[in-house]
This record gives C-alpha cells, structure tokens and sequence, in this order.
C-alpha cells in the first residue's frame, strides 16, 4: 500500500496545473464559478481546448486517441480541473457512448463515430428514460419497427441532459415485443435532425433548463445504426450504466464545494464571531469533509481495481449512493452558511446590495435544489442498492 | 500509488488469521475474554512468537515492521478474529520506548507484556488534562495519582504512566510490582485496570512526552479503527448469511428489500471506514498524522455503531444471545468508540484544525 504520489505523478500533477492556468480562459472560469447554468458556446469551448491538448477523452485508452491516463491521473487531472473552476466534461460521447462503441460498435461504427467525440464536434445526448420508464428502464416502450433497411422509431424519451445543444442522440428502443423486457432492448444511434423528432425544454426545480423531453414520430433510422446485436440493447444499457457511475463520486466537485463551504462560513458572522467558530456548523463541515475525505481513497481504490481487472465492477455503485450524498449535503451547508441571503433567485441580484455579494450568494441555494437531482439520476441510489444486493451479496 | 499488500505483510495477516480461525474460535474467546486475567497468558505467547510484536516496532528498534500498514494488517486480524489479547498495550509502549530509544527486546520476544496509563476519570481524552505527579526522590521519582482504563493493566509487567513533571507530561515506568493495580473485565471482553499510585517509585523515560504521548495515541486509534474494520467484516459475512439461511413467511428474510437496502448501506459504511483507515495509516509518519487519524476514528465510531446497531436488529432476538457470536462482535465494535477518543472527541479535534 502506497498512498503517495510518484514523481511522474507530481511532474503531471505540475503538467495539469500549468495547463489550466494558461489554456483555461477566464470567461469560463468565472462561469463555473459563478455557479450558474453555462451556456452550450462555453462548454463547447472549453472541449476544443481540451481536444486540441489531446485531454478531451480522459477514459479512452490509448488506441482509440485517448491518453491512456491511469487511475490516478485521471484522478489528478478531476480535482484539479474543480480547484480551478473549469466546466465538467459533458460525459454522454466522452464517458459513457465512447467505451460502448469500443467494446460492442463494429469497425465502421468506431471510424465514424469516435472521431466526432474526441474532436468535440459532435455533442451527443442519451434517450434512455421514458414517462413510463425510470427506475424500471426495462419497461421503455419506444418503438423501432424494421421497415426494410431502416428502423422506424415512434415513442417519447424524456430526461434528455443538455439535449438541446446536441446535434446526435443514442436510444433504448423495443425491437421484439412477445418477450421478457429486457430481451426485446437495441441500443440505436440517431442524427437529430432526422424528420419526426421533436426536442421541448423541461423547466426543472430552480428554474433552470438543462433537461428536454425528446418526441420520435416516424423517424426513419439506417439499420447500420444500431450497434451490437439486434436487442442486446440490455446488455449495453447496462454496461454504459456501469462507465457512468466510475466517475460519479464526483470527489473533484466535493473537494471543491468544501473549499466554497469553509470560504463562506469563514465570511459570514453569526453570534458575533465568523460562523466557521460555531460549534455545531462547524461540526458539520468537519462529518462531512471526514466522509470526503473517506471517499477519495473509496474512490481510488475503485479506480484502481478497475484498471487491474480491465472494466469497473458493480462495486462502483457505492461510489454513486456515498458520493452523491457528500455532495448535497455540502450544496446543503452552503446555502446554510448563507442564511437568508441564499434566498435571492438566481440573476435577482446582481451587485452588493446584499450582506455578500455575488458571486458568494449567486447560485447556493439554486445548486442545491439542483443537486438534488442526484441521487436520483443514473439510476436512483435506490436501484444501486437493488443493484448491490444482486451481485455484492447474492441475495 | 497502489493498494495492495506487500507479500510480507499478506503473509502475516494469513498466518494470524489462520491461528485465530483455528486457535482462537469464538468459543475459546470467550471462554478466555470474560474470566480473569481476560486473556490467555498461552495464546499470547504463541502470537507473541508468530511474531505480533515484532510487526508493531520499526527494524531500527529491533524489530521487522512498525509502519501504519503494520499496524493496520496486525489489528484487522485481531478485530476479525474478536482477540482480547492486549497488543494495543504493547503497541502504544513501543511507540513510547521507541521515542525513548529504550531497549525492545523483551516487548519484541513478547517476554515482557507492558501496559500504557495515559487517561484518567477527569481526563479520558484530553491527556492535558491529567492530575497524576511525579516528584523527584533522589535518582528516582515518585508518582502520586490514579489512571484509569488502563487496557491490559492486570498482568502486565511493566505500566508506562503518563504523570506531570512540573508542567511538563512525562512518561515513567512503573513495575507492576510496584503499583496497586486494579483489573476488571470489560463488557466487550478483555481486560483493563485502575492503576493507584501512591509514592509509587518509578523510573523517567521520557521527559517533555507531549509529542510522544500524540504518537503513541496517533498509533493506538489506528490499531483501533483497523480492529474495527475487521470486526465489521466479520459481523457483516455472518449478516449476510444470515439473510440467506433465515426463513420467515416461508422465504429467506434476505429477499426482504428492506433488509436488503439497511445491508448494503453497511457494505458502503464499511467500505467508508477501510478507506479512511487507509488514509489514516498512510499518514502516520506525516506532519498530518493527528488530524487525519482524528477523522478516521470519527467515522469509524460512527460507522461501527451503525454496523453493531443493525446487525443485531436484522439478526433479530438470535443477537441478543449470549451464544451467537454477533452479540460479541456487537459490543466490541460499539465499545471501542470509547477507547483513546470517542467520535465527539475527534470531531472536535478536526473541528479546531478550522480555527488556525
């Protein structure tokens, strides 16, 4: 056992910074910063930058144009990427469509489709849920009836993230009806501006818009576009699940939302004295940057038997039930620490009228409902526990 | 980085787990950790030779580990295994001998069985706080206080006594000869003592101990929350069997999404604690040791407690038994929470490292 870094290790850590301070532009910075929703120019932006350094695919070996990164680096490279207040990398191409089409595309299907994700040129998006499909996926009704050379699609997909700055959406569809549900499953790729498919915005709980529902009426889908084989689409859902939730501790966030939580409580006086000498705020930042603190060797140790054993297993659904929560509860202590001054709506305030100005009080309590989303996403922590149950105990 | 034992240390944590498994089953624990002296004087000399003691004190000391992960290979064992038997003693006297550059040879063979007072009713874990003296009488001193909770304080040989010199915290030997030592049984098992000391002649071993003293507790809670995360694992396979064999409303109670859920959330806690006893056995030698092994032992009480508190009620009344070894692991697992530091202590330390 070995917790220290290597000097490679540090040479990198050294790499990553000097790259963020001259390659990540301050616009970008202080968006993130801002805590705001970011708009779809700004992410873009920031995965030309990272493309042109050849950083964009941090998951990808080597042979298919990613940096062949270990555990640690890409470990680096994340709370690195936080510390500096850069955009998330939009993980639905990069993390979670990618390593589906390296282990189940076949050889055209990774010609054409990987070089779009590492050059940042094309913005994927996931139709997965549906109104009737949530928690229980396998249910989906989202129809694709062959029709000669094509798939027609006809259905609802709902949950869409940042669908509306995508140009291309992969989809659960039902392909064969008279069977258990998850054998009916294929996992298809679809150009959005094929004819039939509609995009609407979903408002969500603060406001924001980052979700959409996605309509397919008659939309007519090349059969070439399916990947894997005809209703091995279970399989796939399930092995890109599992990619989804390696990086879903989310420990480069936490590690920086601590930082916030600790600046703000250092800011605000309560009682006469900065609220960070209140016994019991303090107490809880110190349980939960104990849990943080716990989390990132979980999280390295998941990442570390990943490598070893080729593919993360499904232990890594305790790093999405435990990181999630270490997450909301620190986006909980921040709009605490803020008092009545969270209470603005986002954009209601724009100059020190208030005890704390922006970009302190911008965006707490908007990030916190935000965040709630959570543990309900990829699989509510729930269904990780159902998923846990399956093959951690064999119950 | 990586997180893999060394082969040495994997060997070791085999071979202990081997002898507890055949040696020390939870019948003979038993039979040994509720009767005075609270252990087994036999099976202590045979871990001793297995090489327990050495594990827990550096080559340069004379003898062949000492380092965090020896520490936390050597207590995972004992925790699985439920083991009274005092090594947190003699890893807490080996850090302080260490410190002194005192002879080990005799803790090392296992021939000398020492005892650490640090704690006293007024002062469990806020050794600043002591009112034990020590006043010089011609070469040797004198000590004049009572420590308390001392763990495997009947029947050890020598006591290392935490004791004001001037103001300064000090650490002086004390044969057990010497002292009134008073043993009781715990209700976990194993076996502490009040040690009365009453111009109790003692011999200085290290003056301005309060570095020392930090290490020596540093060294203890990292044993303690590696004992706990053995113990959990232990309490959490008989859990899952449980789950699997125990039927009511004619199926196994393990198909009980409720119960499945409470379980997996103690696999998470569980994974939780092994992480940060990591982190905490990395930092030992570290300028952060204190804070980090100050937050492990918080989340390992925590997490501990929860483990305990649910095993036993998803085992149901078989729990409450004294036969099912889970009762045991049970109070264990709740009652080394009080030991060097309770999870409100260490909360508190790592809250005062917000002040600076």
């Amino acid at each position: 056992m070995d917790l220290s870094y290597s000097p490679e290790e540090r040479a990198f850590e050294e790499e990553v910074r000097d790259f963020l301070k001259t390659s990540l532009p301050d616009h970008i910075a202080d968006a993130v910063r801002s805590g705001g929703e970011l708009t779809g120019e700004i992410m873009q932006e920031w995965h030309r930058i990272l493309s042109a350094k050849g950083w964009l695919a941090i998951t990808w070996p080597k042979e298919y144009g990613g940096p062949g990164w270990t555990p640690v680096q890409r470990h680096i490279f994340e709370v690195e990427c936080n510390r500096f207040h850069a955009p998330r990398i939009v993980p639905f191409g990069l993390a979670m469509l990618g390593p589906v089409i390296q282990m189940f595309g076949n050889e055209r299907q990774k010609k054409e489709v990987l070089p779009g994700i590492l050059s940042a040129e094309d913005w994927w998006c996931q139709g997965y849920s549906e109104p009737g499909a949530g928690s229980d996926l396998a249910s989906l009704k989202t129809r694709a009836d062959r029709d000669g050379d094509h798939y027609v699609i006809n259905g609802q997909k709902t949950w869409t993230t940042l669908g509306q700055f995508a140009n291309k959406i992969f989809c659960l569809v039902r392909t064969k009806f008279d069977c258990k549900p998850q054998e009916g499953i294929s996992f298809v790729l679809v150009d959005l501006d094929t004819p039939g498919i509609e995009m609407r915005p979903i408002r969500l709980i603060e406001g924001g818009y980052e979700v959409n529902e996605v309509f397919f009426t008659d939309v007519r889908v090349p059969v070439e576009n399916l990947v894997g084989e005809e209703n091995q689409g279970w399989t796939i859902a399930k092995f890109l699940l599992t990619h989804e939730r390696t990086n879903i501790a989310g420990v480069g966030i936490s590690m920086q939302a601590l930082e916030e939580v600790k600046a703000l409580a250092r800011k605000t006086r309560r009682n006469g004295r900065p609220l960070i000498e209140d016994p019991l705020f303090a107490a809880r930042i110190a349980q939960v940057e104990i849990d943080l603190e716990a989390m990132k060797i979980t999280n390295l140790r998941m990442l570390y038997q990943a490598q070893k054993q080729g593919h993360p297993g499904p232990e890594t659904s305790i790093l999405k039930i435990k990181g999630t929560v270490i997450n909301q509860e620190l986006r909980d202590l921040a709009r605490r620490a803020l008092g009545p001054s969270a209470a603005p709506f986002p954009g209601a305030v724009t100059d020190g009228n208030l005890a704390l100005s922006p970009p302190d009080t911008a965006n707490n309590a908007a990030r916190y409902f935000n965040n709630r989303k959570t543990s309900i996403f990829g699989g509510s922590n729930e269904i990780q526990r159902n998923i846990l149950t399956k093959t951690m105990l064999e119950l | 980085m990586n997180f893999d034992l060394t082969e040495d240390r994997q060997m070791l944590a085999d071979t202990l787990n081997r002898y507890l498994a055949d040696q020390y089953g939870i019948e003979a624990r038993n039979a040994s950790a509720y009767e005075a002296p609270f252990h087994d004087p036999t099976k202590w000399a045979e871990m001793s030779e297995l090489g327990i003691a050495g594990a827990l004190v550096p080559e340069e000391q004379g003898g062949f580990g000492g380092t965090g992960f020896d520490i936390t290979v050597v207590f995972e064992a004992l925790g699985k295994g439920l083991c009274p038997e005092p090594f947190l003693g003699t890893l807490m006297a080996a850090r302080l001998l260490g410190a002194a550059g005192a002879d080990m040879d005799a803790l090392v063979s296992g021939e000398t069985r020492y005892a650490v007072g640090l704690g006293e009713i007024d002062a469990a874990y806020d050794f600043e706080n002591i009112a034990t003296t020590a006043t010089a009488s011609g070469e040797a001193h004198v000590l004049n206080g009572r420590k308390s909770a001392v763990y495997g304080g009947q029947g050890a040989d020598v006591i290392l006594v935490l004791a004001k010199l001037g103001d300064a915290p000090a650490i002086f030997s004390v044969a057990a000869t010497e002292a009134n030592i008073v043993g009781y049984g715990m209700i976990d098992g194993g076996g502490a003592a009040e040690v009365l000391l009453e111009d109790t002649p003692a011999t200085l071993l290290l003056q301005d101990a309060g570095g020392a003293v930090q290490d020596a507790v540093n060294a203890g809670r990292l044993a303690l929350c590696a004992e706990a995360v053995g113990a959990m694992g232990a309490t959490y396979e008989a859990l899952v069997d449980y789950l699997k064999t125990r039927k009511q409303f004619g199926r196994p109670i393990g198909t009980f999404q409720v119960l499945q859920h409470r379980t997996v959330d103690l696999l998470t806690e569980i994974e939780q604690a092994r992480s940060i006893t990591i982190s905490a056995a990395a930092s030992l030698e570290d300028a952060d040791a204190t804070l980090k092994i100050a937050m492990a032992k918080n989340l390992i009480g925590r997490a501990a407690r929860l483990v305990a508190e649910e095993a036993i009620q998803m085992h149901g009344g078989i729990a409450m038994t004294w036969e099912y070894s889970v009762s045991h692991y049970g109070k264990r697992l709740v009652m080394l929470d009080a030991q060097l530091g309770d999870t409100d202590q260490c909360l508190s330390e790592v809250m005062q490292s917000y002040a600076a």
